[in-house]
């Protein structure tokens, strides 16, 4: 009958050592995990114009800059950001309310002018996305940012992976010589997920 | 402070210091330091992240008539 309380006693006793130690122990471990993990980033592309190409390449050649692992995922509208030529993209300020109509050019109170013009004018006009195009084209260049072909050359150089969604090709009818060679994989969202399922950060674009 | 290279991002835009600056140092030794001088207001913040995020150290960084000066020390 003796060696019950004991038992009881030692447990006690390991359990109490265990709360006093296990917290920093497990700390630690985290955060030495933490620093030997190399943190990775996936990103869904789906849009196809020059503003919303912009977001996909610069978050993902900034992470590979900080040596982050990049996966990018074309998908719908997104595969045209895989096109050989990407100096075509277009904008269209036309239905885009929240896209400043400014000039790039002349004295700056010109400059500041936001130029409302109606949607039914902006529709009427032939070649109206083509000029707004190259209005922002110069604002662009004015303002030092990259071009996006650029921008995704420092991507494809700093190592980012760059998938397309093969489901998009075939429904739009492209082939994979209308890609650019660096596209390694094509594939569909089942391969997809489990890569964003281990990413630190995955966004939608 | 003496440097062994010398990177000029003076009118480029984000991400595009952090980038050039990426690169400059892939062709340095490590111990080797690189000065960055950037206009970009946001790379204050950028250089200050990046370094703490790669390990390359941030030696000093100063302001002076709208221009910013980095100098980095390779990992």
């Amino acid at each position: 009958m003796g060696a019950t309380p004991d038992v009881a006693l030692i447990e006690q006793i390991v359990r109490q050592r265990l709360d006093e130690i296990l917290p920093q122990k497990i700390e630690e471990k985290l955060a030495e995990m933490k620093a030997n993990k190399t943190p990775s980033m996936t990103i869904i592309a789906t849009k196809g114009t020059l503003d919303w190409a912009y977001p996909p390449f610069i978050l993902a050649s900034t992470a590979a800059a900080l040596g982050w692992n990049v996966s990018i995922f074309f998908t719908f509208y997104g595969l045209q950001l895989l096109k050989k030529d990407i100096s075509d993209l277009k904008i269209s300020p036309l239905g885009n309310p929240g896209m400043p109509m400014k000039m790039p050019f002349g004295p700056d109170w010109f400059k500041g002018i936001n130029w409302n013009i109606p949607n039914l004018v902006q529709a009427g006009i032939p070649g109206f996305e083509s000029f707004a195009t190259t209005l922002m084209q110069q604002t662009i260049k004015n303002n030092g940012v990259a071009d996006i072909s650029e921008l995704r050359s420092l991507c494809l150089e700093a190592g980012v992976n760059m998938i397309g969604c093969q489901m998009t090709v075939d429904l739009f009818g492209y082939t994979r010589e209308d890609f650019i060679p660096e596209v390694k994989e094509y594939c569909g969202a089942a391969h997809f997920l489990p890569m964003a399922q281990d990413a630190d950060v995955s966004l939608f674009v | 402070m003496n440097f062994d290279k010398d990177l000029d991002a003076r009118g480029l835009n984000c991400p595009l210091p952090i980038l050039r600056a990426k690169k400059a140092l892939t062709e340095m030794q490590s111990g080797q330091v690189l000065r960055i001088v950037s206009t970009d207001v946001g790379s204050v913040k950028d250089f200050a992240a990046f370094c703490k995020q790669t390990g390359n150290e941030l030696l000093s960084q100063t302001e002076a008539s709208n221009e910013f000066t980095f100098f980095l020390k390779r990992k």
